[in-house]
């Protein structure tokens, strides 16, 4: 089965079919990463744009990397080396990246709806790295990509995720993904972080917003963790002692979770407000492994949107691995 | 002269609905009389509205036409075009143009451009307060003598309840309505759209009813203390119906008025493109509900255009960038027939009330098919089905939500001053 992608802009839109296609390409990506040489030829020649209207480093890197070991080459604009300031709006601005005619753009922008926008207006795939605080696909795609690795299923699962969910794109894109495998979510929080309105973001997906972590952790079979700002532009702050004595997670409260729960990050962590040292340095924690699937998941999809599928219908990682093994008989 | 035929007569301030014939003498009318009974009198144009709905002429309480300063999104003379295109007799310009219309100078200014423009009439709103800044009361005396016919600090609310109420005080002693922008900035800070599950899923800042609501109670209270003539402007919410219904109750001379984008859209059809941001944003599906109910049940006075032109480079960014507003003058009727009377909700005459005799009540004068009366008369079709291409408006801008629309009746011909300023061929 190939499916086509045009662009990659949210996870709301996608059938189960399409998230599990996304899932299973990654699979030898994943495999790539434990390589010694992990660059392939698949995109040779090709370039891919990467538009950071938004500070980043992680996704910046995770996207970059993938593009090159992928053999694709990139072309990078960051937020504050772009014209932006001097008053040319965005889509001027992504014109002018597009006639440097990129067959990609990777793009991330503190406006919920900027990626949608712009791939309106252009040709190329467009690959949403970030949208405000609405999606983050790429997020959502690696965290199932974890879960699945390490209990065997992203179905039928107990998620639960604390912090600041109305603020958190993260949240949104693991809810529309993991949801329509019939996961389960609590959303924990403080409550104007947490609004009622939340559980009705995903018809047919059971959605419950609690107050309570002890409530929130109870049975979970992963937990998502949130970076938490006690400050944000538009809101009065919140105490940071406050919410580490109601919503941190700590080794005493994650026993209330199934035994063989993990607990996921997004990053950046702040250590000791959202979650102690011992529970993201601990045997539970895949926020490393998250990283590391980031890029495999990335590289599924800039090759799913600018490669395609090969002539062969053979997965371009594993196309490797049965060339070299046919030098190896030479 | 000119003398219109066989249409249907339709005059809200007479509870009149017959077949009629209206003879227009310069500035009044003439005469009204049964269908052929008038004689055409020599060199008198003649116009056929056979088939036709005529009505006194359309008023809209809330309109910005961006001149002085904004000229680029739209200009007194495109601005009263695309009215006239709409069927609107009259227009009332909002004070937040830059300068803001808080002189007597700029009030002229805008009636000089009007004239000049010979489209359809422009009647200015002055501003409150000195700059709309919220500070010093500005000189509405000056502004009246000129002709402004009501105050506000529009695009946002008198800034406190002090000064709110000193203005009260003036303008009931001046006897001009006050026209509120009601909203509580501080919960609107920053939002884009109606707070609720659509701004959650797509990740919108969202501002709540009660940032409305909650200033609509405040200016509601200063009405009784001050027995002034409140006007809210642009309501959206369920719960600022609720109070204005209460306050009517109490026999407050507090009115209303509804805008069609807020009686035709919710928060639910909002995507991610600036055509649908405008303030106060698209309500809840139980809001429109509301205030069809409203409308049908006399607490809304008017339906008001708050007609927004943005030229495209400010209006064509990203949603959280882009300035609030959309169009307004030419969609209107449409919207009225289809969401208001073709839905069954309204009767045509209840329809002609909110664009005529409800809006001339607000601003304290007759409006009325009669000897006498000024000679400002739309006529309009209820079932010609036209689709509204945005590019083809006279006015600057493009920002409709509703390019596209197929409407089933609208403006045929818009009559101001004895003279047709827009006829549909």
């Amino acid at each position: 089965m190939s499916i086509k992608f045009r662009d990659l802009l949210a996870l709301e839109p996608l059938t189960a079919d399409e998230l599990s296609f996304l899932l299973d390409q990654s699979k030898p990506f994943q495999e790539i990463q434990k390589h010694p040489l992990k660059k392939l030829a698949t995109l040779r020649g090709k370039t891919v744009a990467l538009a950071f209207f938004e500070t980043s480093t992680r996704t910046r890197i995770s996207f970059g990397a993938a593009a090159s070991r992928l053999g694709a080459d990139t072309m990078n604009l960051q937020a504050e080396a772009s014209s932006l300031k001097k008053g040319e709006t965005l889509l001027d601005t992504v014109f002018n990246l597009n006639a440097m005619k990129p067959d990609c753009l990777v793009m991330r922008h503190a406006a919920s709806g900027a990626t949608d926008y712009v791939a309106r207006h252009l040709d190329i795939p467009v690959v949403n790295a970030g949208d405000g605080t609405h999606e983050h696909p790429s997020q959502g795609l690696l965290d199932a990509l974890t879960i699945r690795d390490r209990l065997g299923t992203i179905k039928n699962l107990n998620v639960t995720i604390l912090g600041d969910i109305l603020h958190s794109r993260v949240a949104r894109s693991n809810i529309h993904l993991l949801g329509k495998f019939g996961c389960k979510f609590t959303l924990c929080g403080p409550a104007m972080w947490v609004p009622r309105e939340l559980e009705r973001i995903a018809p047919g997906t059971s959605i419950r917003c609690v107050y309570r972590i002890e409530e929130a952790l109870d049975g979970a079979d992963v937990i998502m963790m949130l970076r938490v700002q006690t400050e944000r532009l538009d809101d009065p702050p919140l105490s940071a002692n406050d919410y580490v004595l109601l919503y941190q997670l700590n080794a005493v409260r994650l026993r209330r979770a199934s035994p063989n729960a993990i607990v996921l990050h997004p990053g950046p962590m702040n250590r000791g407000i959202e979650i102690t040292p011992e529970v993201a340095d601990g045997p539970q924690s895949c926020v490393l492994e998250q990283v590391t699937n980031g890029v495999a998941v990335r590289m599924t999809i800039l090759y799913l949107l600018i490669g395609g599928a090969t002539e062969s219908g053979t997965h371009p990682a594993l196309e490797v691995k049965s060339k070299e093994s046919t030098n190896a008989s030479d | 002269m000119l003398l219109i035929k066989n249409g249907r007569v339709i005059d809200p301030a007479s509870k009149m609905d017959a077949a009629l014939d209206v003879l227009l003498d310069g500035e009044k009318i003439k005469e009204v009389g049964p269908a052929g009974k008038i004689a055409s009198p020599q060199g008198a144009e003649i116009l056929d509205a056979s088939g036709l709905i005529v009505a006194p002429g359309f008023i809209d309480l809330h309109a910005h036409l961006r001149e002085p300063g904004q000229e680029s999104s739209e200009t007194i003379e495109t601005g009263t075009r695309a009215a006239a295109r709409g069927g609107f007799t009259a227009v009332c310009s909002m004070p937040n143009t830059k300068p803001v219309n808080d002189n007597a100078s700029v009030t002229r200014f805008i009636l000089d451009r009007a004239k000049a423009a010979g489209s359809v009439r422009v009647w200015p709103i002055g501003a409150a307060s000195v700059g709309s800044k919220g500070e010093a009361i500005a000189e509405i005396a000056a502004m009246k003598e000129a002709g402004i016919v009501a105050v506000s600090d529009d695009g946002k609310p008198i800034a406190t309840a002090k000064l709110a109420r000193q203005v009260m005080d003036y303008c009931r002693s001046l006897d001009l309505p006050v026209i509120e922008h009601s909203e509580d900035v501080s919960l609107a800070a920053g939002a884009v759209m109606r707070e609720g599950v659509t701004s959650t899923r797509m990740g919108l800042r969202g501002m709540p009813a009660a940032a409305e609501s909650v200033c609509v109670a405040r200016d509601l209270q200063l009405a009784e203390l001050t027995g002034a003539r409140l006007h809210v402007a642009h309501l959206s919410a369920k719960a600022s119906l609720e109070q204005v219904r209460w306050a009517k109750s109490r026999g407050l001379r507090v009115s209303c008025e509804v805008t069609p984008h807020h009686f035709t859209l919710i928060d639910e059809d909002v995507q991610y493109d600036s055509k649908f941001k405008m303030n106060p944003p698209l309500a809840a599906r139980e809001d429109r509900e509301a205030l069809l109910a409203g409308l049908a049940d006399g607490t809304v006075d008017a339906i008001a255009t708050d007609h927004a032109p943005h030229e495209p480079a400010l209006k064509d960014v990203e949603f959280d960038r882009a300035p609030f507003g959309v169009l307004g003058f030419e969609t209107a009727l449409g919207l009225a027939l289809e969401q208001l009377v073709q839905s069954g909700r309204l009767s045509l005459m209840r329809m002609v009330e909110l664009f005529t005799t409800g809006p001339a009540r607000v601003l304290g004068i007759e409006r009325k098919i009669a000897g006498g009366q000024p000679a400002d008369l739309t006529i309009f079709s209820t079932d010609r089905a036209w689709t509204y291409n945005v590019k083809e408006s006279p006015s600057k801008s493009r920002n409709s939500p509703f390019g596209g629309r197929t409407f089933k009746g609208g403006a045929v011909a818009t009559i101001v001053v004895g003279r047709i300023v827009h006829q549909v061929q």
